[in-house]
């Protein structure tokens, strides 16, 4: 689950990282009210979606008074934000983010995340702060440097100074450096991150070590634990038919193409996908059933892939274990009535109990093609899609 | 010969008492050896009670005192699951076979560091995985055993259901396995591809092996490299997840492209640069095997 830059930065203050003093605001009026309370000569306006590359799109704007606050603010709120990670459409700005002004005399980089080969979190640390860090790691990857922490001995101090003095914090704030990644770790773990970004992190120029920008990724296993972070939770930053497959126990992603499919399983599913494509076609999302799939969830599958008005067909492709193949074709002749398919359909049913499955298929009013293999199938369905 | 688990293995299943863990504990007591294999369960404070004939213990340690168990296999739900392996580790099994899906990262990197430092010879296979099985032996998980033969194939695999795939495929051409490894989805786990290769290179009963790995992390890259040093038989690789978006998880925690890292394409040329056999085509995983053997 992602979470915005004034939620991130609500979390780092906890654990007593530093950040710039700023006040969430939800309308121009508030925005304006938050930079008469922050006081100060300088105000940063700052559009609150979750992706990233907001100021390149517009999104932050440095305000030198009350009235440039107000101007900004009525710009940036409502504004369709285009950025790298928003795709062409943009997104919608409802939040904004009212910041004191800061001095920056550096900019640095640190990220936070786990590393699946050592198993540890990992902290990357660069000077090259307010730059992409992919960017970084693939020109220049000397300029990034890893601390790899033990998760039963802590961040070790020595090794943090000496990273700090490193990437380019003077000597006088290499102390305060070392605690902000100590806090930043401690930030990680008590929220069960599993990724976060301070990019970037800047020196001012009394030599203070302040966090400018935070993106925090909380692992969505552990929000059980996380009551509060998931208060943040902001609806309006997820696809709705996402959110609405999430509800019926499905995983859904929506994708570019024009053929819908129904998988059981991650990882059948991605590998569905890819047949479409190497068959020419296009796959117009990820959709697992899950192991123990229904009826309704069948149901409810067709109905959020068809509500994509790009799909011109549709590919099922289930491998029957615990799912048994009856039960999938019965799910899917209802659902298909029940929509009123009016695209092609090309089913593929194998495993538990194929042959009654096949049998309902055939039986059925509901105008489909079946297919044996999965190389069939995609044939079938790409062939049906362009006729 | 088979690896890491045959007719003579001795299993407990920590979480019978659920609903899951019954369900696929009877499927499993049902194929093959396992009515000898199966011989206890556990569920903290159900000692006494029995499960589809298995008796009921407290505690692992009490599990492998009674019937001297030597693996378990984990339905225990997310929250406690991490703890559940640590206390099979602390009985000193041999294997510990975690099913369950959605546990907190955090929680199997505490896991895996402690496992670590004590210098565990326990082997850990998952969480979120299929489970193992040898075929006409034992199952240990939630396969579907009836697809299985027994043979000479190896099969490694990040997914469930694809692994179904491959090995149907193999069974429709006559091509039997000697054990299937569901290694898992999540981003931290036990068994990585190359830890199972290795012990596919060493069973002198399996020619050749299929993989199946997915988009995420560097898993496949490390076992490419192991691979073009070491690996004395064919390998035949899948890598699920071409068409898969950047920065999208695809159904499984680890199944993730972040930071230009864990594409598909990176994973294939490593695979093809090291002499496996790759293809790009999911029905023809059986089908290259087969040549690859002649």
């Amino acid at each position: 689950m992602n979470v915005h830059e004034y939620q991130g930065k609500e979390i780092l203050r906890k654990y007593g990282v530093t950040t710039p003093r700023g006040i969430a605001a939800f309308s121009v009026d508030e925005a304006v009210s938050a930079a008469e309370e922050l006081g100060g000569k300088v105000w940063v306006v700052k559009a609150q979606i979750h992706a990233g590359g907001r100021g390149k799109g517009g999104g932050v704007k440095v305000a030198k008074s009350i009235d440039e606050v107000r101007e900004f603010a009525d710009a940036i709120l409502g504004m369709q934000l285009v950025t790298h990670q928003t795709g062409p459409e943009g997104k919608e700005v409802k939040r904004l983010y009212i910041e004191e002004g800061a001095d920056i005399a550096d900019e640095l980089y640190i990220g936070a995340l786990v590393d699946r080969e050592t198993q540890k979190v990992v902290l990357m640390c660069s000077s090259e702060g307010g730059m992409d860090i992919e960017t970084v790691a693939e020109e220049t990857p000397e300029k990034i440097l890893k601390i790899y922490i033990d998760p039963t001995d802590g961040l070790n101090r020595r090794e943090a100074e000496e990273v700090c003095a490193k990437i380019g914090i003077p000597d006088e704030a290499v102390a305060q450096g070392a605690d902000f990644l100590e806090g930043l770790y401690q930030a990680f773990v008590g929220s069960d991150a599993s990724l976060a970004e301070i990019n970037p992190l800047i020196v001012t120029g009394d030599k203070q070590v302040i966090a400018l920008d935070a993106k925090f990724n909380i692992d969505s296993n552990a929000l059980f634990r996380q009551k509060e972070i998931l208060e943040y939770r902001d609806l309006d930053e997820e696809d709705p038919d996402e959110i609405e497959a999430s509800k019926w126990g499905l995983s859904y992603i929506s994708l570019d193409g024009d053929i819908g499919c129904l998988v059981n399983g991650a990882g059948l599913a991605m590998a569905t996908m890819d047949i479409i494509k190497l068959y020419g076609g296009e796959p117009a999302n990820f959709l697992d059933v899950g192991g123990g799939a229904n009826k309704e969830q069948v149901t409810e599958a067709f109905k959020i892939m068809l509500k994509n008005p790009n799909v011109k067909g549709i590919l099922v492709n289930i491998f029957g274990g615990i799912m048994q193949c009856d039960v999938i074709a019965a799910g899917v002749v209802a659902a298909a009535q029940e929509v009123g398919l009016s695209v092609p359909l090309v089913v593929r049913l194998e495993g538990t109990n194929v042959e009654r499955g096949r049998q309902i298929l055939d039986d059925s009013d509901v105008k489909l093609q079946t297919a044996t293999t999965m190389a069939d199938a995609a044939e079938k369905i790409v062939a049906a899609v362009k006729a | 010969m088979s690896i890491l688990i045959n007719k003579d293995t001795r299993i407990v299943t920590q979480g019978i008492t659920g609903n899951t863990g019954e369900f696929h504990t009877t499927q499993c007591l049902d194929y093959a050896d396992g009515r000898d294999c199966f011989v206890a369960g556990v569920t903290p404070g159900k000692e006494g009670e029995v499960v589809q004939g298995v008796p009921v213990y407290n505690t692992v340690a009490d599990a492998k005192a009674q019937h001297g168990v030597n693996a378990s296999v984990i339905y225990v739900p997310p929250r406690f699951a991490a703890s559940a392996i640590d206390e099979a580790v602390d009985a000193e099994l041999d294997l510990v076979i975690c099913i369950t899906e959605g546990i907190p990262v955090a929680d199997m990197i505490k896991t895996r560091d402690r496992m670590r430092k004590m210098n565990s010879k326990t082997v850990l296979v998952g969480p979120n995985c299929p489970g193992v099985i040898t075929p006409d032996e034992v199952k240990i998980g939630i396969m579907p055993g009836y697809i299985h033969t027994k043979g000479k194939v190896g099969v490694v695999s990040r997914s469930g259901t694809l692994t179904y795939e491959a090995v149907h495929q193999l069974t429709q051409l006559g091509l039997g396995q000697s054990t299937c490894v569901g290694i898992g989805g999540d981003p931290v786990n036990g068994l990585k591809h190359k830890d199972v290769l290795k012990l596919f290179n060493d069973d002198p009963d399996t020619e050749a092996v299929v993989m199946c790995g997915e988009i995420g992390g560097t898993d496949e890259e490390e076992c490419a490299a192991w691979i073009k040093e070491n690996m004395t038989k064919p390998v035949v690789a899948f890598i699920a997840g071409v068409t898969a978006p950047p920065g999208k998880r695809m159904g499984h925690a680890g199944a993730i492209i972040s930071g230009g890292q864990g594409t598909a394409e990176s994973k294939i040329e490593a695979l093809e640069d090291a002499g496996a056999h790759v293809t790009r085509n999911p029905s023809e995983m059986g089908i290259l095997l087969k040549k690859a053997l002649s």
